[in-house]
């Protein structure tokens, strides 16, 4: 009887043991960094960490003040929400074209799916020659015969960032499209079946049934998609290192540049701290309503 | 039995004192290139020479970036290199942190005072001490030319203003050729931009605006005059030319798709490996309006404070090495810089460095001698990166008036 009693208290406590380290580790080296960038932030740390001079919310106040933040920020919203919306767009109207019991279902999938399997460093040089004037795309037209084909956005200053987006999506479609599909074959035949009785047509049982039972997915997808766009740091790097000039920097290149290139520290930090600030924007109010519902439903 | 006690404590001595003579230099730079890297083994060899261990700690890429990263680490955790390449204003920051060792004893046995100009000795020193030893001198005011590409537009000679050398980039364009190769980062728009500014203003303005940032000069006819020329210069450059690396332009010099390109004398090093004879295949020349000033980018080491007496020693010898005539003549005849110790032999060297040599010698004393801002000699990093976006911008956006362009520069020079 003790012994079973044992067992069983042990039963209880194995699982706590087993993920003890992760957590401590975890913790530490997330939520601890977390709070010791947040401690640089509020110093006037310039080439190393300084925890003497305390300046309060100065380094806030550069930072609000540079336009290159303001311009890294723009870039930042244009990015995330045609990144966002063109990838779920693209994404879902592959995986409904896939969803027709079509021949060949299996290739196509995992030809749309394989930019997936690259690194954004990968697709970033690749779109760098494909995008570049006179090397890529318009040198190739010009070759065919095409001579007033123009196409340079990638040098432009106002343009460059829509070839980030251009090359992101090119990459993340294919999950959206992975996940859509996985959404719509989990849809039961049955329901389709009793809206074609009933006379519905294909695009309006698309429309008000389908899509509203894709809603799950299309939650996580645009979190998912959402929180890659904040931290996007390879893509830019290796499609344009954040020019011409400044032009198409993002908060990540921003912090990076500032935190160990130009010996600002406290400034980078800050720039973090708005960056985390973001993703907390995002992630709570959508954790919270989740788990709200969750509550709801029980 | 006293015979071998006496022994014993001879053979202890000697083994005690050759531990104090030798001693590890570990050194931390990003010269790992071919030609850079043979100049660095030439100088692991002179070290070895004189019995000391070398240990080499080579950091590649970002321009140096990723060896301060490497650098800020070490030092944080209390384990410093005994020299690292660090350069520019940022040799008084690590200063400034405490951990610099003093090199005076060295540099007075040596006489660094009457060896180096007065305004490149600024650079190595942090309140009147050297905490550095220089190692070359590049010219960064340099205009690279296609002899054959000059021949074919029916250009004669390098151009001398910025007059001739637009009328030039016409006569090239109108042959079909791309009249000026450049790079769009914007470490290369500020390259151009510093020759521009040195040639329109001269030695004196450009110090004014770009080195003590008198907001004056920043913002005087001077400026804008050097903005239009700058501006008008980037309309004889190719679509292709943004993220382009340096080496890729001098590849269009070289190849003969372009007949300029403004660069340092690194450059020169590209040119060589193609099997190019400067003053035949290609020229060499001050960019336009700046022959009697000259802009330096001066690499060096800094030395940090150690705590092993043998490695201090080392540390010292390294120092005086690095000053020595051996290692000045075969360090910059492979990198493709020239000595910084003055009145140096160069009859080794090609036509371009005696040129760079003697420029170098007479803008000591002329005053036209002045730190390069685009290659970190002048100014704190935050105002430096903030100038650097502020003419980056305003060469890739054509959208920007000159006007603004001059506040945008002015305002950013104010960054502390």
């Amino acid at each position: 009887m003790t012994v079973k009693a044992r067992m069983k208290s042990f039963e209880n406590t194995l699982p706590k043991l087993v993920i003890a380290p992760g957590f401590v580790l975890g913790f530490a080296f997330i939520y601890g960094f977390m709070v010791w960038n947040g401690i640089l932030s509020v110093t006037a740390s310039r080439m190393l960490p300084n925890y003497d001079e305390f300046v309060g919310l100065e380094q806030y106040a550069r930072l609000w003040d540079m336009d290159r933040w303001w311009l890294a920020l723009r870039n930042l919203g244009v990015f995330s929400v045609l990144y966002v919306g063109g990838s779920m767009l693209l994404g879902m109207g592959l995986a409904i074209f896939l969803d027709q019991k079509i021949r060949f279902e299996g290739l196509l999938r995992t030809i749309y799916l394989y930019p997936m399997a690259l690194s954004f460093i990968v697709t970033g040089t690749a779109w760098k020659w494909i995008l570049n004037p006179s090397l890529g795309l318009e040198k190739l037209m010009h070759d065919l015969g095409w001579a007033s084909f123009h196409f340079d956005w990638l040098v432009q200053s106002d343009t460059a960032i829509y070839c980030v987006v251009i090359a992101g999506i090119w990459q993340s479609a294919g999950f959206a499209m992975a996940l859509s599909l996985a959404g719509l074959r989990g849809i039961d035949d049955s329901i389709i079946k009793a809206a074609q009785i009933d006379g519905a047509s294909l695009t309006r049982i698309y429309w008000r049934i389908i899509l509203p039972i894709l809603r799950p997915v299309v939650f996580s997808t645009v979190l998912v998609l959402s929180h890659l766009s904040i931290k996007s740091f390879d893509l830019v790097m290796a499609l344009t290192s954040g020019g011409p000039g400044y032009a198409s920097d993002v908060p990540a290149t921003f912090m990076y540049v500032m935190s160990f290139t130009r010996g600002q520290i406290g400034l980078g930090a800050a720039s973090a701290t708005m960056m985390l600030a973001t993703v907390a924007a995002i992630v709570v109010p959508y954790l919270y309503s989740e788990l709200r519902t969750k509550a709801h439903a029980r | 039995m006293l015979k071998l006690s006496q022994l014993a404590t001879a053979v202890a001595l000697v083994v005690a004192g050759s531990a104090a003579m030798a001693g590890e230099v570990e050194v931390l730079h990003y010269w790992t290139s071919g030609g850079e890297a043979k100049s660095v083994a030439e100088l692991k060899k002179i070290m070895q020479a004189k019995g000391h261990t070398w240990k080499d700690f080579a950091v590649a890429g970002g321009g140096g970036d990723n060896a301060a990263t490497v650098l800020k680490s070490r030092v944080v955790s209390g384990n410093p290199p005994a020299a690292a390449q660090i350069k520019g204003p940022a040799i008084q920051e690590w200063a400034a942190e405490g951990v610099l060792a003093n090199l005076d004893a060295t540099a007075k046995a040596e006489k660094w005072d009457n060896l180096l100009p007065g305004v490149v000795a600024n650079v190595m020193k942090y309140k009147g001490s050297y905490v550095a030893a220089p190692v070359n001198v590049h010219r960064v005011n340099w205009m690279w030319a296609n002899s054959a590409v000059l021949k074919k537009a029916g250009v004669t000679g390098a151009p001398k203003t910025w007059d001739e050398f637009f009328a030039a980039a016409e006569k090239v364009k109108k042959a079909g050729l791309i009249p000026v190769a450049h790079g769009g980062q914007n470490w290369q728009d500020f390259t151009t931009f510093e020759s521009v500014v040195l040639g329109v203003g001269g030695a004196k303005f450009y110090s004014d605006a770009l080195v003590k940032l008198d907001q004056k000069a920043l913002t005087s006819d001077t400026m804008k005059k050097s903005l239009e020329t700058f501006r008008k210069i980037k309309g004889y450059t190719d679509a292709a030319s943004p993220g382009r690396d340096w080496n890729l332009a001098t590849a269009m010099v070289i190849q003969e798709k372009a007949a300029f390109q403004f660069m340092g004398d690194w450059a020169k090093g590209e040119f060589s490996a193609a099997g190019k004879v400067p003053g035949k295949d290609y020229i060499c020349a001050a960019a336009p309006g700046t022959a009697n000033a000259y802009t330096f980018n001066v690499d060096s080491f800094a030395m940090f404070k150690l705590k092993d007496s043998g490695a201090q020693k080392a540390q010292a010898d390294l120092a005086a090495s690095i000053m020595g005539t051996e290692f000045q003549e075969v360090f910059n005849l492979n990198k493709g810089s020239i000595p910084v110790r003055l009145n140096m032999d160069m009859a080794k060297f090609d036509d371009c460095a005696k040129l760079s040599a003697k420029d170098f010698v007479s803008t000591a004393k002329s005053g036209g001698l002045v730190p390069s801002v685009a290659h970190g000699m002048a100014i704190a990093p935050a105002a430096e990166g903030a100038i650097k976006d502020a003419v980056s911008q305003f060469w890739n956006d054509d959208k920007i008036s000159v006007a603004d362009g001059v506040a945008n520069i002015a305002k950013a020079a104010a960054t502390k």
